[in-house]
């Protein structure tokens, strides 16, 4: 794919295309997603957690991993990690302890990660992720515990920063110590050829859980969601699992999907071949989308975990734990259903909403008056098509819910049509202000005084001296055509359910 | 009757980055043989329902309020690195990676 020289390529036979290999091999997933917590502190520290401070300015002998420095743990990052729990059906554990697991590399600065090892604080969950077709899959988790990030490598030297070839690394620890929890799935069987979907799925309905739960910015781009995807491939649903790679750090929802179906792609391959696939940890390119080998330690997996000596058991009450419950918000899954039946959009019309991320902007334009109908058709229509135009996202237009809520307001009260809302539209976005600014300074308001639309009616009738007789002999099709005259001369801002009233009228006066 | 061997003592050694001198783990598989032993019979009295003690004292839930405090100053951070550039620690080259 490359023409970069790598020794792996020459043995990797080429990759199988896609659905080729999902009608010939069962693909079985299991995902590691990391949060940061939005804690305005570290883990087991009191430094400032903040994105984008200098290198080095938010530390403490605690995440430098000074002598003597002694860790106490965040109460608030706890929370954070029952809140998660909760929220994925998890059970809560009684009692936990954290562990050391032991490594050496230069961005865990004590020489060890506090993490938990046999006894998360959360275990036994699921979560139904939803398809953009609708279809639901049901992804149940292992575990979830909670754990400390390490600090950021840059590498000097060699290529393109990747530690290959580096002559040096610098590192800054403003990240070791900011708390995280890892979620972990079981295999996640049966998603079939949908697998990379189902990636997709699950890590984006993660996200939004952890924005709506409000415990971390969760913002893939900065690196506060990171995931890592574990696939294997057996010929059959029936058949033992095979043996599978884990490719780490894949940082955006594309990415995940893309990961996935290039290890599907690749192992279908190696298994075709009659080869055997690695156990091993890979990475991601987001260039092209392929994965390769990562680092093979003979002794990478003996952590020589053992439980923290300098921490005490968190051990949630169970009252505590129903207070927690008491308190979480609609999750998002929830909420969508809610609005669904509450709108009563048809399902293909609520997954446009849903997928065009227009669910917000709608509930809010409803709370502004609108109707969910009206509010949908704005949103989903005129709206969508500049955005498309622009090629921004919907919510990056700018109007606001409130101005669509008044423009249809507007509407409602007859005092512009929607041929007319159009051109306020144009105003609002070219920032001439609030729909009824625009509708003011531009003179769009329907002309609703009778006398001008008479005047304007009686030159149409008379320049139609057939129609007017058509129609008095009792056929009234062709009356669209005086209409329309009138439509044109009062340049669209009649009302023209008045004008035919009038119309109508006035022929048969 | 070692448990330890020769290969496990240099192993563990190797993991926790100990430069060990063959003198050293010889003495090491012999004491650690006697750590082993002696949790062997603490094992032996332990019975499933007394649970494992990762701390002597009994307490649980030791929370800090998520308040920051003024962070060490760069300087003084720095100051304990052996090398240093645009306010970070320098580090060299990390090996048998990728």
């Amino acid at each position: 794919m490359t023409t970069q020289s790598t020794t792996t390529t020459a043995s990797t036979p080429r990759l199988v295309p896609y659905d080729d290999a999902v009608r010939r091999y069962d693909p079985v997933l299991g995902i590691e997603v990391h949060v940061e917590l939005g804690t305005r502190t570290k883990m087991f520290c009191a430094a400032e957690v903040s994105f984008g401070a200098d290198p080095n300015t938010q530390t403490t002998p605690v995440s430098l991993g000074l002598p003597g420095a002694l860790p106490v743990v965040n109460g608030t990052a706890v929370e954070y990690a029952i809140r998660i729990g909760l929220a994925l059906n998890c059970q809560i554990a009684e009692s936990c302890r954290f562990a050391r697991k032991n490594y050496f590399y230069p961005d865990v600065p004590k020489n060890f990660q506090t993490s938990q090892y046999d006894e998360p604080i959360a275990f036994d969950g699921w979560l139904d992720v939803e398809l953009e077709d609708g279809t639901v899959h049901r992804v149940e988790i292992e575990r979830a515990h909670m754990e400390e990030d390490a600090g950021k490598n840059t590498h000097v030297g060699g290529s393109a920063g990747r530690i290959h070839g580096a002559e040096y690394s610098l590192v800054d620890y403003n990240r070791a110590g900011i708390p995280l929890v890892e979620i972990v799935t079981r295999p996640i069987e049966g998603a079939g050829e949908r697998a990379p979907e189902v990636a997709r799925a699950y890590v984006q309905a993660l996200r939004d859980i952890f924005r709506v739960l409000d415990v971390s910015e969760a913002r893939m781009e900065r690196g506060n969601v990171r995931a890592d995807v574990n696939l294997s491939l057996r010929p059959t649903p029936e058949s033992p699992l095979g043996t599978r790679t884990e490719t780490k750090n894949v940082n955006s929802f594309r990415s995940v999907e893309r990961a996935v179906r290039y290890e599907v792609s690749r192992q279908a391959a190696i298994l075709d071949a009659g080869q055997t696939v690695i156990q091993e940890t890979r990475h991601f390119h987001e260039e092209d989308g392929s994965t390769s080998p990562g680092r093979v330690k003979s002794d990478a997996e003996d952590y020589r975990y053992f439980p923290e000596p300098d921490l005490v058991p968190v051990a949630p009450s169970r009252e505590w734990v129903e207070e927690i419950r008491a308190t979480l918000p609609e999750l998002p899954q929830a909420r969508r259903r809610r609005l669904h039946d509450e709108w009563g959009f048809a399902d293909a019309e609520m997954r446009d909403v849903v997928n065009a991320g227009a669910l917000d902007l709608i509930e809010s334009t409803v709370a502004a008056g609108a109707t969910a109908a009206a509010a949908r058709k704005w949103w989903m229509g005129e709206l969508a098509r500049r955005a498309k135009q622009d090629e921004v996202e919907l919510a990056e237009l700018a109007i606001t819910p409130g101005q669509i809520g008044e423009l249809q307001q507007l509407v409602d009260a007859g005092r512009i049509n929607d041929k007319i809302a159009r051109q306020v539209l144009d105003g609002v976005l070219a920032g001439e202000g609030d729909p009824e600014q625009v509708v003011v300074a531009r003179g769009l308001e329907i002309v609703s005084d009778d006398g001008p639309l008479l005047a304007a009616i009686d030159e149409a009738l008379a320049a139609q001296p057939d129609i007017v007789a058509k129609v008095r002999a009792g056929n009234q099709g062709p009356v669209g055509a005086i209409i329309g005259a009138v439509m044109k001369t009062t340049r669209g801002q009649a009302d023209a359910k008045r004008v035919r009233e009038l119309v109508l009228e006035r022929i048969g006066g | 009757m070692s448990t330890i061997s020769r290969d496990e003592v240099a192993r563990v050694a190797a993991l926790a980055r100990i430069d060990l001198r063959e003198d050293e783990v010889d003495r090491l598989a012999g004491e650690l043989d006697v750590i082993v032993d002696s949790i062997a019979r603490v094992n032996e009295v332990a019975t499933p329902d007394v649970p494992a003690t990762s701390h002597p004292l009994p307490m649980t839930n030791v929370f800090r309020e998520d308040v920051p405090v003024p962070a060490l100053p760069v300087a003084d951070v720095l100051a304990a690195a052996p090398d240093a550039q645009d306010g970070r620690f320098a580090v060299p080259q990390i090996l048998g990676e990728e």
